[in-house]
């Protein structure tokens, strides 16, 4: 072969030198990513990555992992699609963890992923958002519907008074959480506060301009309005927004389901004083100490069965595998600093 | 280094031989065996072979009897697809709509079988049948229209995927009959291979006839090569783009209906992406983007290199921003690649002489 000696000389050289800083990154990647007993590793695999929500329950399953000793793993696709969940429950299956906990993009799609997971020895535990049951050993509800419809009523009674007129900006129309929860909030309404009146439902299809239009129309057409229940986290930073800028501020109160870092400047500058959600960081937590008992088979995902889960005290499992975290967590101006998600 | 020496083989013989005194230059500038295993197909082979070694070695788990599993059931819709991908782009055309074509076969499949009420292989014939329809309306418009392939396949990469999104909505559908469902996942016995690599098989038997062994694959590479000239030595140039894209339809169909069992799901939102996959695996594979040139067995290999990446890391526990980064390099040091190489061996495209000719030359003279 006519190959130029002095260049194919430079060219193995480089090569060489390049494949040895490649096998030296490669090796420091191996011990850290690879290591450790992998059947006492709990693998996270949220609904996406780059998401300050999953960023806050991975930061608390982080934490419970640290305190029973064992290696924490995060994995996740970059779009929140089942499809590309599912190369990821399959790694964990190869891997053969200890436990999978995961936020499920489709409650069936991922099912046969997952049930191949469990065939080789992997515990599976949702979060935040379910599979069908028969597909994993337990499911950590982050709020019963009822908490969740009446810890904003009562946030918005507290903050007018027990009386006046109330209305509602929802998501879509056809959002199931979202009229679950509403349904929930009038009849709790109507028995334990007989004097507040909720007159009206609008829909900002979570949006931020429309949930925006629709707070101004709201607040036009019904001059007597004393408080807004947002129950979708779009909805009430835009209508928190509105209300900063407008006449209203201070006059028309505003709660429902929130972010603290959307919420913060609000709670700061007194347009809103108090809102509501459950917090991720617990989810997480709890969700790896679930994953724990499972795989230290102190529980079998039973009805009835109890476990602790670190400074969040005992958990009981509930019908169909459930755990409810609890009531959710209420962000004022006094606790606000405390949560970054 | 002595390899030179066939060169000067014909030379010698030719006039001793008397018979072949017409011809005073070699048939080949190189030797068989270096035409045979100095390609970039042997390369992307090569790379392979040493990305499984080591992944082997060093990869806690690959070596599992899972990984072989799963690395062709996650391949397979991006296997079938850059099989007629391969033709179109050696051409010299493009087709970008694939994967809204997926997405939308699989979401017939669904409206057709959930809805519609229709059994489940009707559903599944009459969504690959759409496929095929969505690739000729490419064809038409791309052959005999005779516009640009880039901008019809990224219209159509919208309009497919926009009707997709629009039948089912943010709906779902799921409950596929278990029979077909477990059909997808069943393995050979005890291996690790599963049995819709027939279905490749096969189909990698007739595109590799058609392309490699037929006059219609020859049309082929030289459309790519000067379309003008290919329409004067009598290739029917509009017919075969139509014939081509018309076969991505198809495919892209069948790989809908396959992504439709392997998740046991339709949504509007499937294989979001996957059409760069195929591109990238193609283009990786050796195929110039340019047309004219590439061969079936690099391809192959291409998508098994991306695929065994892929899945190495992921067991390493690299995010997936990771991987696409690394093969991403590996795209463009394989565009950049030949160009190194002929510099290195002083063989430069034009052809160059003088000082590397004579460089090379000496150890034999």
């Amino acid at each position: 072969m006519k190959f130029n000696t002095r260049r194919v000389s430079a060219l193995v050289a480089l090569t060489l030198a390049a494949s040895a800083a490649l096998t030296a990154c490669g090796s420091d990647d191996g011990e850290g990513g690879g290591g450790g007993d992998s059947a006492s590793t709990i693998t996270f695999l949220p609904k996406n990555l780059g998401n300050p929500y999953f960023d806050a329950s991975s930061t608390g399953g982080e934490r419970a992992v640290g305190e029973f000793d064992g290696t924490f793993e995060e994995v996740g696709p970059t779009t929140a699609t089942p499809d590309a969940q599912v190369p990821f429950i399959n790694t964990a299956a190869q891997q053969g963890v200890g436990a999978l906990v995961v936020s499920a993009n489709d409650p069936t799609a991922l099912g046969s992923a997952l049930e191949e997971a469990r065939d080789a020895g992997v515990k599976v535990v949702t979060f935040d958002s379910d599979v069908d049951p028969e597909y994993r050993d337990i499911f950590v509800n982050q709020a019963s519907a009822e908490g969740i419809a009446q810890t904003q009523v009562d946030l918005i009674a507290e903050q007018i008074g027990e009386e006046g007129q109330v209305a509602i900006l929802s998501a879509a129309a056809n959002a199931t959480n979202q009229n679950a929860w509403i349904e929930l909030m009038e009849s709790y309404a109507a028995e334990t506060y007989p004097n507040i009146e909720i007159v009206e439902t609008v829909y900002g299809d979570d949006d931020d301009q429309t949930s925006f239009d629709k707070t101004a129309a709201l607040l036009q057409s019904n001059p007597e309005l004393k408080g807004i229940i947002s129950p979708t986290t779009v909805g009430i930073a835009a209508a928190a927004r509105y209300l900063s800028t407008s006449q209203y501020k201070g006059q028309v109160a505003l709660t429902g389901l929130g972010t603290p870092n959307q919420m913060r400047e609000f709670i700061e500058d007194g347009t809103v004083t108090s809102f509501a959600l459950w917090n991720p960081e617990d989810l997480g937590y709890l969700a790896a100490h679930a994953a724990h008992a499972l795989v230290e088979g102190d529980i079998t995902g039973e009805e009835g069965d109890t476990f602790t889960a670190g400074d969040l005290g005992e958990y009981t499992v509930g019908a169909d595998g459930e755990v409810l975290l609890g009531d959710p967590t209420v962000f004022t101006s006094e606790n606000i600093g405390d949560f970054d998600f | 280094m002595s390899a030179s020496t066939p060169t000067k083989a014909p030379t010698a013989s030719g006039p001793g031989t008397g018979a072949s005194a017409a011809r005073t230059y070699p048939s080949y500038a190189r030797p068989a065996w270096q035409r045979w295993l100095l390609t970039r197909e042997t390369a992307i082979i090569a790379l392979l072979v040493v990305v499984l070694v080591w992944a082997n070695v060093n990869v806690p788990n690959f070596d599992g009897p899972l990984t072989v599993y799963y690395l062709f059931l996650d391949l397979m819709p991006i296997l079938l697809i850059a099989l007629p991908m391969t033709m179109i782009i050696i051409t010299g055309e493009i087709d970008l709509s694939v994967a809204s074509t997926v997405a939308l076969t699989s979401v017939l499949t669904g409206v057709l079988f959930a809805d519609a009420g229709l059994s489940f292989t009707m559903a599944a014939l009459a969504a690959i049948a759409v496929g095929a329809l969505c690739g000729a309306f490419n064809g038409f418009l791309v052959g005999y229209v005779g516009l640009p392939s880039l901008a019809v396949t990224i219209g159509t990469l919208a309009l497919y995927r926009g009707i997709a999104v629009g039948l089912l909505g943010t709906e779902a559908k799921t409950g596929f009959p278990e029979e077909w469902t477990d059909r997808v996942k069943e393995r050979f016995g005890e291996t690790s291979y599963p049995q819709v690599l027939v279905v490749f098989l096969v189909l990698a038997v007739v595109f590799a006839a058609l392309l490699h062994f037929s006059g219609f694959g020859r049309g082929v590479y030289e459309i790519g090569l000067n379309d003008e000239a290919a329409r004067f030595s009598g290739v029917d140039v509009a017919r075969t783009k139509l014939v081509l894209f018309l076969l991505a339809g198809a495919v892209s169909g069948l790989a809908g209906v396959y992504y439709t069992l392997r998740y046991d799901l339709a949504r509007g939102d499937a294989a979001t992406g996957m059409e760069l996959q195929v591109i990238a695996a193609v283009l990786l594979g050796g195929v110039s983007i340019f047309g004219g040139r590439g061969a079936l067995h690099g391809v192959v290999a291409g998508v098994l290199l991306i695929g065994v990446i892929s899945s190495a890391m992921r067991l390493q526990g690299e995010t997936e921003n990771v991987t696409t980064i690394v093969i991403g390099l590996l795209l463009v040091a394989s565009v950049v690649a030949p160009r190194f190489l002929a510099w290195a061996s002083g063989r430069m495209p034009t052809g160059a002489k003088g000082p590397l000719g004579r460089l090379g030359r000496r150890p034999s003279a």
